[in-house]
């Protein structure tokens, strides 16, 4: 099909040269032209040929043109509809003039197909959007005007192979196409296209990662990662009302206008995705959006169960995330995970308090927690196990985890005797706590007491200080409410005791600075010089 | 029936001839009301009572009024006594009689001396006015006055006087004057224009005679006055015009005395070991105060010592109120010139104060590139004092160094912007520099005009930048240092503004990048030194300081969100560590990332990181890029190294040639980091978590970095921190919790009813009883006016009855008188008719 099209390019390299204008007007003549009459038919060699050229804006306004001059064409019906013959079959067959010159068209439209959805794997941007956009206009040209025979009742015209066709462009394996994808976005937000594209990525995915035996592509993934997640779910079925191709007949019965159907694509699409083995920065990025545009729009959410719980096996901040797909399935589709707190117990280490998703994790934290039914012993150990941690904490860190370790005991008043435990005749004992012991029975929490805290009133943020102070009498019945802090930062912090000093003198050091290194206990003196 | 009257006003004539106590003691009079029981304790009013009294009494008021109103009935004239207080009983009668006297006074009191404000009556001596003759205008009625009065006290203390005779014949002499008036209107006009005319010349002539007259007879006095001291006061008026002078003198010494300033009681001149002691004892107390505000004790006075005194300072402790709140003994002095002025002050400082960090951060900008032209002017400099030294003695730099310090100039004005300050320090030596900048605090000092405070504050904000740069420029830092801290003590406020800004930009910036890439770099000098500046500044020991908490908090930001990537890293982080065991130095209070960013640290240096015992904390990481930046590449530099101090320059830029040479910094960052883990473990040797805040450093230093592998001072190092990780104790007292004060029992105050008395409403409320006792009240008040009407209407009665009958017995008599006449008439008539017959 190519074959002709090249030749014509190398008999005219010199047509190329001329100036864009001149030739953008040219080409916009030449589709008149071929609009006009028939005797111009071979134009569109000329068309396509602009089509490939090495100058970007060439390209873009011969995609223009040809969008034009297709969709027209296919308004008119003037391509050919149905199975479609070889060319030189066709020519030389006996079909009307009409008939040939429909086959001599859709032979161009094909070819043109082609080289657009080659050029959405070209380097500029501007020419790749504008072949998504020309493309996205034939598959909507074509789904109004089918080129294929509807004879066939059950068949819904909609033209797939094309939506097929740029959903495995679009999922490069070796470049990255996230701003073309955000581009493709808006076509998304037609039910249709989303339906069709969910299902072609599905088909994509198996072809891929098969063929890669089941080894991580990363390009690839993350493409495919942005666009499944730049795919936004109705959450209702009367939202679906957005449509490219509008069907005539039995427009209900059209998968793609059923919710169900919509989140069983969604969700195969999913799956299928999921199944294979990722990088662990995209466990990381599913594993963020999982719990909120991911498992609502899923039809059966308890098939994320071994998803979720392999990634909370992972350790590290990848079980953080892990949490809070496990809670929704927990709390709202019965899940029973063996072992839970103690997973939850050991995910407990100093990391926690520096990584991005604290907030997130104590929130969540504080929710497992909030149940009354839990053993004393597994909510001493939480207890202890933070006090200990926060022995490394930054002061963000440290106020929220006093508070929560306060309401921990508020919940549990017979963990009280982590901070209260009068019955002992004051003698000292050792710490009997068992730090790296993973099972929270075995840990010996309850026999030790939160020094630790005690230890945190020696701490040198003031509010931080004050709050340890609060373990020196019994705790007031009121739970701390944590959701304020859980997001504080440093900054926020400074900026509270910037804010502060309104009409207050301020204390200044009395004894007399005289050399800029000396002071303060010398220590900077010590071990630096000025020069 | 009419004899009822008769004898009761007989009866009342009786008793008021009777004394009261005769009227008492008369058993008659007498009426004693019968107890029915005696009961002990109660005093009893009305056992005893005098009805003949009382009933007189009552019908004497009766008498009084009703009577008269009786009479008045029907009529519409009446008399009315509108004397002033006529009919106010309660008046006592003399001073009813005084108050009339008054008022009469008041309504005769001249209208025109309405505004007079002191109401003296004019003084007259004979009808003249005395004021007027205390003027001198007329001699001779003041010679008369004075004469008058001299024989006034003559007469009044022994001894008689021509008064009378004197005095009548002034009067003649005004008698005779009033005599010639009597002439036509228009001569007397023509006379009276001439007469003032005379009068006015002979005034004149009268008044300049007086005048000589008055001056001899000072002067005569003056010659007898000595004399005339014991003389009775019979001597003459020349006594009483000499008072005058001799007052005059006395007010002047009066007042001489008044003004004179008072003798102050100066201070003693205390002795050196005075001196002593009130320095520890100022020292003392403000040592106190910083472990008050440590212990975080919320300041109850803010008037919190100030720790600078002027040297003019009076030490009365005078402060005024109203700036206790935030200043300075400088303030005060401000206020005290004028109060307006500090208003435009503060004004002007909120404006200097935002202008001042707008320059800032122009100059911010502005820094690198400057630091860059002052190293190589520092260079220059730096070549020209070392060729220079040797060349000359001590004796000659000290002369030069005089001959230097008089050649300066004593006032200079206060440099504006930052290269001002340059140009004024630029060219001269360290300690003249510094005398620049003494001698430019002095002569602006803030009591010494307006806007001088203004101009040093801008002058801290340019210093303040100025130090960063100062670093590089060595010579300097010294000078700003103490420079800076005076300035701080003289306005905290700026100071403290200053700082916080810095601070909030830098951690502002921080945060910035940290939400773009989730990590930020080290900070970079200048904000290290400026870091160093506040700690100088500001007390670092303070539970919560409005500059030192934000510091801290920048440090701990800096340690927890910047991944060490290079040596240099490393260098930044070890001045931050530094910095930071010197904040909590004094207070002793815990900084976890220090802890943690020192395992880091110490991390880096760990050869082998497979089977770790320990775990690091973010920003270090267990394994990966830039996880052995401390491990040394050989071996065998450990004996060639020897300790030296590290430049705080290498935080910017690091030049190490060879490996032996980074395996030396290496070391040195190594040596440091040791000895600031000791210095923690001895801070923080008293928190009862102590063995498990360091247990990672323990296992580090006890299974990955073996002393072996170090050199000599390192092992040391090495060796004490593990002895006193082993020497904590690791036993504890359970947790309890704070002993309280027992709440004692709810007591129960018992309910005291006021009244026990039996018989009576108990138990009511107050408002009851209130009702209770004023219904009582009313009807027995009721019942009183009910009898007294009664009793009046009997009195009315009887009055009526008693006209009646006079009336009646009236008419029988004029009948009878009638009668009687007509019977003589008739007699008569009848003898005369007798006699005719006859």
């Amino acid at each position: 099909m190519m074959a002709p099209a090249k030749k014509r390019n190398v008999s005219s390299v010199k047509s190329t040269q001329i100036n864009v204008k001149t030739a953008k007007i040219d080409l916009s003549c030449k589709v008149e032209s071929i609009l006009k009459s028939r005797k111009h038919a071979n134009d569109v060699f000329d068309i396509l040929e602009f089509l490939q050229s090495e100058k970007e804006k060439d390209v873009v306004s011969a995609v223009s043109v040809c969008s034009k001059l297709f969709c027209t064409l296919l308004e008119r019906k003037e391509l050919f509809m149905g199975k479609l013959l070889g060319e030189e079959e066709a020519l030389s067959g006996k079909c009307s003039a009409e008939e040939k010159y429909r086959i001599f068209m859709r032979h161009r439209y094909n070819s043109c197909v082609e080289m657009l959805l080659e050029h959405l794997s070209h380097e500029g941007y501007s020419v790749k959007e504008s072949a998504l956009c020309c493309l996205m206009k034939f598959a909507a040209a074509e789904g109004q005007h089918p080129l294929e025979d509807l004879d066939w009742s059950e068949h819904y015209s909609f033209p797939r192979e094309l939506i097929q066709a740029v959903v495995e462009r679009l999922l490069s394996k070796s470049t990255d196409n996230s701003l073309l994808i955000s581009r493709f976005q808006e076509f998304l937000e037609m039910e249709d296209v989303r339906y069709y594209v969910m299902s072609s990525i599905r088909e994509n995915v198996g072809k891929v990662m098969d063929k890669s035996k089941g080894a991580v592509v990363p390009i690839y993934q993350n493409n495919l990662f942005t666009l499944m997640s730049s795919i936004s779910m109705p959450s209702q079925e009367s939202e679906l009302s957005n449509f490219m191709v509008k069907q005539e007949a039995k427009h209900e019965d059209w998968k793609a206008a059923k919710l169900n159907e919509h989140k069983r694509v969604f969700e195969r699409m999913w799956l299928g995705f999921l199944k294979y083995k990722l990088p662990s920065s995209m466990y990381k990025k599913v594993l963020v959006i999982l719990h909120e545009s991911i498992l609502p729009h899923m039809s059966k959410p308890t098939l994320m169960i071994d998803f979720l719980t392999a990634a909370y096996e992972v350790g590290g901040a990848i079980s953080l995330l892990a949490l809070n797909g496990l809670f929704v399935l927990i709390h709202q589709h019965n899940l029973d995970y063996p072992d839970f707190y103690k997973k939850l117990y050991n995910l407990l280490d100093p990391s926690i308090f520096h990584v991005k998703y604290r907030a997130r994790f104590f929130y969540l934290a504080n929710l497992f927690l909030s149940s009354s039914h839990l053993p004393v012993y597994l909510v001493a150990a939480f207890a202890k196990r933070l006090a200990r941690l926060a022995l490394t904490a930054p002061p963000s860190a440290l106020l929220v985890v006093l508070p929560f370790i306060y309401n921990l005991i508020r919940r549990h008043p017979s963990c009280r005797v982590l901070i209260h435990k009068p019955n002992t005749d004051g003698e000292p004992v050792e710490d009997l706590y068992v730090m790296d012991e993973e099972d929270p029975a075995q840990c010996r929490a309850l026999e030790s007491s939160l020094w630790e805290i005690k230890t945190l009133q020696k701490h040198y943020y003031p509010d931080v200080a004050k709050a340890a102070m609060l373990i020196n009498t019994p705790l007031s019945e009121q739970e701390d409410d944590i959701s304020e802090m859980l997001e504080i930062t440093t900054y926020e912090l400074m900026e509270r005791d910037l804010k502060q000093t309104q009409n207050k003198s301020i204390p200044l050091e009395f004894e007399t600075a005289t050399q800029l290194l000396k002071g303060g206990g010398d220590v900077l003196g010590q071990h630096f010089c000025l020069n | 029936m009419g004899k009822a009257p008769k004898k009761r006003s007989l009866a009342d004539k009786v008793r008021k001839t009777k004394t009261s106590s005769e009227i008492k003691n008369n058993p008659f009079e007498v009426k004693i009301n019968r107890k029915k029981f005696d009961i002990l304790g109660r005093k009893t009013k009305h056992d005893v009572g005098l009805p003949g009294v009382s009933r007189s009494k009552a019908i004497n008021k009766r008498k009084e009024t009703l009577l008269k109103e009786y009479k008045q009935k029907n009529k519409s004239n009446k008399f009315i006594d509108r004397r002033f207080g006529e009919y106010d009983t309660k008046m006592a009668p003399d001073d009813k009689i005084l108050q009339r006297f008054a008022m009469e006074r008041q309504r005769v009191h001249d209208k025109k001396d309405v505004y007079n404000l002191n109401e003296e009556e004019e003084l007259t001596h004979y009808g003249q006015s005395l004021a007027e003759i205390e003027k001198f205008n007329d001699i001779s009625w003041y010679i008369i006055f004075l004469s008058h009065l001299a024989e006034l006290t003559a007469s009044h203390f022994g001894g008689g006087g021509g008064l009378l005779r004197r005095k009548t014949a002034g009067e003649q002499q005004q008698e005779d004057e009033g005599s010639q008036r009597a002439k036509s209107r228009q001569e007397l006009i023509e006379e009276l224009i001439q007469k003032s005319k005379q009068e006015k010349r002979e005034r004149q002539v009268q008044r300049e005679e007086a005048q000589e007259l008055t001056e001899k007879l000072d002067q005569e006095w003056k010659s007898i006055q000595t004399l005339m001291v014991k003389k009775t006061p019979k001597a003459e008026h020349g006594d009483k015009k000499e008072e005058k002078p001799k007052l005059d003198e006395y007010d002047m010494m009066v007042r001489e005395l008044g003004f004179e300033m008072k003798a102050q009681p100066s201070e003693k001149m205390k002795t050196p070991e005075e001196l002593a002691r009130e320095e520890r004892e100022k020292l003392q107390k403000l040592e106190a105060d910083r472990l008050r505000r440590m212990m975080g004790d919320e300041v109850g006075g803010s008037a919190q010592s100030q720790t600078h005194l002027s040297a003019d300072d009076l030490n009365d402790g005078f402060i005024l109120d109203r700036d206790d709140k935030k200043t300075l003994s400088y303030h005060v002095r401000d206020k005290e010139e004028s109060g307006v002025e500090e208003e435009d002050g503060d004004e002007d400082n909120a404006e200097e104060e935002e202008g001042g960090s707008t320059e800032e951060d122009e100059d911010g900008h502005s820094d690198l590139d400057s630091e860059q032209e002052s190293e190589d002017e520092d260079r220059i400099q730096e070549n020209k004092e070392t060729n220079a030294k040797p060349q000359k003695s001590k004796e000659e730099m000290k002369a030069q160094q005089e001959a230097a310090k008089a050649e300066l100039p004593y006032t200079f004005t206060v440099p504006e912007t930052f290269n001002d300050l340059k140009d004024l320090l630029h060219g001269h030596t360290p300690d003249n520099q510094r005398l620049i900048v003494a001698r430019t605090q002095k002569c602006n000092h803030p009591s010494l005009g307006v806007g001088n405070k203004l101009k040093l504050q801008v002058q801290y904000i340019i210093e303040t930048v100025w130090l960063s740069v100062g670093v590089h420029w060595r010579t300097a830092h010294t000078v700003s240092t103490e420079k800076l801290y005076a300035l701080c003590q003289m306005f905290p406020e700026a100071a403290c503004n200053v700082m916080q800004n810095v601070l909030r930009d830098a951690g502002h910036s921080v945060e910035e990048v940290l939400e773009v890439k989730g990590h930020a770099a080290f900070p970079t000098l200048d904000m290290l030194i400026y870091l160093k500046v506040t700690a100088l500044l500001f007390p670092t020991s303070d539970f919560r300081h409005p500059v030192t908490t934000p510091a801290l908090l920048y440090i701990s930001q800096a340690l927890t969100k910047c991944p060490v990537r290079s040596l240099q890293d490393v260098m930044a982080a070890l001045v931050l560590c530094c910095l930071a065991v010197e904040y909590v130095s004094i207070s002793k209070r815990f900084l976890p990332e220090l802890i943690n960013f020192l395992a880091g640290t110490l991390h880096l240096a760990v050869q082998d990181k497979t089977s770790l015992g320990y775990s690091v904390v973010p920003p270090f990481r267990p394994t990966g890029r830039n996880s052995n930046l401390l491990v040394l590449s050989d071996s065998e530099s450990c004996k060639s190294w020897s300790k030296k101090s590290l430049p705080l320059s290498a935080t910017q830029h690091l030049e190490l040639k060879n490996d032996t040479d980074r395996d030396n910094h290496r070391l040195m960052c190594l040596f440091t980091c040791l000895d600031l883990v000791k210095r923690c473990c001895l801070l923080y040797k008293d928190l009862p978590s102590f063995p498990h805040i360091f247990q990672p450093i323990r296992m580090l230093l006890s299974k990955h970095l073996l002393a072996q592998t170090l050199p000599e001072p390192l092992q040391e190092l090495h060796g004490e921190i593990l002895e006193v990780i082993r020497s904590a104790p690791v036993t504890h007292r359970l947790l309890v919790f704070d002993k309280k004060k027992p709440i004692p029992l709810k007591l129960l105050t018992p309910k005291i009813v006021e009244v026990l008395d039996y018989g009576k409403k108990r138990g009511s409320t107050r408002e009851e009883r209130e009702r209770e006792r004023l219904k009582h009240k009313h009807k027995k008040e009721f019942k009183g006016a009910l009898r007294e009407i009664r009793k009046d209407t009997r009195f009315l009665a009887r009055e009526k009855l008693n006209e009646v009958m006079n009336r009646d017995a009236e008419r029988k008599r004029k009948v009878k008188e009638l009668f009687g006449s007509l019977a003589t008439q008739e007699g008569e008539w009848k003898a005369l008719k007798r006699k005719k017959r006859k």
